[in-house]
């Protein structure tokens, strides 16, 4: 195997970083399918995530098939709707978003926006990509399993999450655990590698300070993700030990059908606590690496530094911490002292302000911006509008006295879609038109993509946004079927149906971008090295799609913050983060032309 | 934007160059970490990762004890060994807490040989760490086989609340699970370090990656950690 050897002509800092003795693959087999290289392994997590998140979009579409049309079809009973919920709810979380973000975004983007050659330990990050598969198709299989997928709710709060009375209490539970517990084994894998490859492998010149703010996102949740896991995988452990060796963490003495079963003094709100202490940050988890990308969205589409860089990287470090310190607004209703609600209330509230903060400089990085409406800004613009919209239906369940009504209605089910569902996947969206052209050196299709673009934007909202509506009305969420209840008029029904139409729309539309996903490969106007003019560094590597080891024979060196746009005196609209002059004739490396 | 500092801060005007060296220096350009490798910052990140998954271990222990509400064992009579006709308390446990603690010992003077490059010492010491961590498991494996002769099982044991057996097996069984693997990779380092292969810059057979001495100290660094969170399994769970 040939050495590499990239690090003599590289110019080292005082403090060295180390350049790489790259893992050279020698087959087929070690290059495109166990691949170390980090480019390979975001690939295949994002395919991965986006056919489970495919699985799961047809589980909502069935959701809402009964609760538009109930009755319409017999083969969703009570028993499969649960299990639809919950295999929708946990799938779209975990499985799609979580592992699209870091696994596919952190992967990719980390080496490349930080001037690294891959990750720094690419091995264990190859592992975590098929742990994380593992976890995938043990997950799946619980739909074949007898007694099918558990249906406990993406929450699987015990007792009932194990009892006889939920469905895949057999397998479909046991399977659930073992899946979640290889998926945070996996992803602990992955998210070490990105932690230490964004404090210790930085190219010379990266300041944490001129990271781009995708890398703080991506990072910080990584770090939520390394500290909120573990609780899950705690609960996970003690639930699976309650349903298979019969101990009783979660279990208090239960009598079931007239009989009184084996388990005994044990607490079900030690779950909640585990999952919530985890599942808060799962959300930061999701958004926090959004909030990263729609920033450089934002300020690149905009041909404009982002506004008040500093405080967006310190609002991301706050949300984070805070992150951790709210998780019982999810268990106002579990029966809690009314001081730690009060706690809890105005922790969950202070999140508003650094995450106001963040609303604000976007919003004033578009003022008087030079705004290409292309695909990656309608995304973001509309990830600003919907997140905002979920944002604000936040402070009224962050609040004790007016959560308890709205508890466990469709008010709740709008907001976490409108917040962390709908939200964090237009940046998704947004993110893959951005950096599509960099993975494959294509163009995505721009009538298909802004055919997607309306359809699932305006989509979401005719989803979502009745559900408040509904929510207020009284009309509870996770119900099988609300016929006969007597705050259920007439209308209610309606726009169910109506949300259920628009719902199977918007599920369709995705086809137009799964095609060009696939079509564009081949046929999609070649891109360029660089054709967003973007400064910051993965779009200046020497060849497109960078090759493995990125950066050819030497390291890029980064003179610069990741949003010099529109620089008066500049040659050109902006300058790249490796580039020391603002003369052009200065200029060290290839610089792509404007497209 | 390379002058960032808190310079608004008032204990960086009366104390000057305390905050801005910290923020100096992890904003810097350069590793966050200095003098830290790669290896070395993944394994302090990773036992971060696992110190909260022991604590999440451990406060539910202490929360399903005090929640439960049969009468909990008295760990000093549940773990006494009758010796020569006298019952001692936790005789067996403070001989395992003994092994461990030495273990730390010879680890790290394995990890000074390894430093000063001694291939003979160093794979001595870490063999005879491996063997006291051996040991360790060893005693546990006979304390489990004689609480599961007098009764005690995860769902349920003679004298008082289910949750005794169901977090004893669940907490020393995943403290040993990473005691084994840890002696595991003790005998594959110790092996490589006996073979030469990180005098000889030998590749790895998985990574393919060249091994150093320092490959020792962060085996090291995972074994100090499993026995810091023995002690506390020690206080919380035997003490108390």
């Amino acid at each position: 195997m040939a050495d590499a050897q990239f690090g003599s002509a590289a110019p080292l800092p005082q403090g060295g970083i180390d350049d790489v003795e790259l893992y050279h693959p020698h087959s087929w087999l070690t290059k495109y399918v166990f691949s170390q290289d980090a480019k390979i392994i975001a690939i295949q997590y994002s395919m991965t995530a986006m056919a489970i998140g495919l699985v799961a979009l047809v589980l909502s579409w069935l959701v809402r098939l009964q609760l538009g049309f109930p009755g319409l079809v017999s083969f969703i009973g009570p028993k499969e709707y649960y299990q639809l919920i919950t295999m929708h709810g946990m799938i779209m979380v975990i499985y799609l978003l979580t592992a699209l973000f870091l696994g596919g975004f952190g992967n990719y983007l980390i080496p490349l926006m930080l001037g690294a050659r891959d990750m720094v330990f690419p091995y264990v990050n190859m592992l975590s990509y098929w742990i994380y598969l593992l976890a995938v198709l043990v997950l799946v299989a619980s739909f074949f399993a007898p007694g099918g997928p558990t249906g406990a709710g993406w929450t699987l709060y015990p007792p009932q999450a194990i009892l006889s009375g939920t469905p895949g209490q057999e397998w479909g539970i046991v399977l659930m655990l073992l899946s979640l517990i290889l998926f945070i084994i996996g992803f602990t894998m992955g998210g070490v590698n990105y932690v230490v490859t964004v404090l210790q492998a930085r190219a010379p010149g990266m300041t944490l300070m001129r990271m781009p703010l995708t890398i703080w996102g991506i990072f910080t949740a990584t770090i939520l993700a390394l500290l909120a896991f573990p609780a899950l995988f705690v609960g996970a452990v003690m639930m699976l030990l309650d349903r298979l060796l019969g101990t009783s963490f979660f279990m208090p003495a239960i009598i079931e059908a007239g009989q009184r079963l084996r388990y005994g003094g044990g607490s079900p709100i030690l779950f909640q606590h585990l999952f919530w202490f985890f599942g808060h940050p799962e959300v930061y988890i999701v958004a926090l690496p959004a909030f990263g990308i729609v920033s450089d969205l934002i300020s690149t589409h905009a041909r404009k530094n982002i506004f008040g860089y500093r405080m967006m990287v310190w609002a991301i470090v706050a949300i984070g911490a805070l992150s951790f310190v709210v998780w019982a607004h999810h268990m106002y209703v579990s029966g809690m002292n009314p001081y730690f609600g009060f706690f809890f209330a105005t922790t969950t509230l202070v999140i508003a302000i650094p995450t106001a903060i963040k609303v604000y400089n976007w919003v004033l990085t578009l003022w008087r911006g030079d705004i290409h409406l292309t695909l990656p800004m309608l995304f973001a613009i509309a990830f600003i509008v919907t997140f905002l919209n979920g944002g604000l239906t936040g402070l009224f369940l962050g609040n004790v006295v007016v959560d308890v009504p709205l508890s466990d209605t469709m008010f709740v089910v709008a907001h976490f879609h409108m917040v962390m569902g709908v939200a964090p996947i237009l940046v998704i969206f947004g993110g893959i038109y951005h950096w599509y052209p960099k993975v494959t050196g294509r163009m995505l299709d721009e009538r298909l993509g802004q055919l997607h673009f309306w359809a699932t934007f305006l989509g979401a909202y005719a989803i979502f946004f009745p559900m408040h509506y509904l929510g207020l009305m009284g009309v509870p969420r996770r119900y099988f079927d609300i016929e006969g209840l007597s705050f259920a008029t007439p209308s209610v029904a309606t726009l169910n149906a109506f949300v259920s139409v628009v719902a199977f729309l918007v599920g369709a539309a995705q086809i137009a971008f799964l095609f060009n996903l696939a079509h564009s490969l081949r046929h999609g106007a070649p891109a360029g090295g660089n054709p967003w003019r973007a400064t910051t560094l993965e779009w200046q590597t020497p060849q497109t799609p960078p090759p493995h080891g990125n950066w050819g024979p030497a390291l890029p060196v980064v003179y610069r913050w990741a949003y010099d746009y529109s620089v008066p005196g500049a040659a050109q609209d902006f300058i790249p983060q490796n580039q020391p002059d603002i003369r052009p004739d200065r200029s060290p490396g290839p610089v792509a032309a404007p497209a | 934007m390379t002058g960032f500092a808190f310079r608004s801060i008032t204990a960086a005007q009366t104390r000057p160059g305390q905050w801005r060296r910290l923020s100096d220096e992890w904003s810097a350009d350069r590793q966050a970490f200095r003098g830290a490798s790669w290896r070395k910052a993944m394994m302090w990140i990773f036992l971060l990762s696992d110190t909260f998954v022991f604590g999440c271990f451990l406060l539910s222990y202490m929360t399903v004890r005090m929640s439960t509400t049969l009468p909990w064992p008295n760990p000093s009579k549940v773990f006494a060994l009758e010796i020569g006709g006298t019952e001692l308390p936790l005789i067996l446990i403070a001989i395992m807490t003994f092994v461990l603690i030495s273990s730390s010992g010879t680890m790290a003077m394995a990890v000074a040989y390894g430093y000063r490059q001694e291939r003979v010492k160093t794979a001595l010491l870490m063999l005879a760490t491996a063997l006291l961590g051996a040991m360790f498991v060893g005693m546990q494996a006979f304390e489990w086989t004689k609480l599961i002769h007098e009764g005690v099982r995860p769902w349920g044991n003679p004298w008082g609340a289910d949750q005794f057996g169901s977090t004893f097996f669940m907490i020393t069984g995943f403290h040993g699970t990473h005691v084994t693997i840890g002696v595991i990779a003790l005998l594959v380092i110790a092996r490589k370090v006996w073979r030469g292969d990180f005098d000889t810059g030998r590749r790895g057979f998985f990574t393919s990656q060249r091994g150093r001495y320092e490959n020792v100290e962060i085996a090291g660094l995972y074994w100090h950690f499993v026995d810091l969170v023995w002690v506390f399994i020690f206080a919380l769970f035997y003490l108390w």
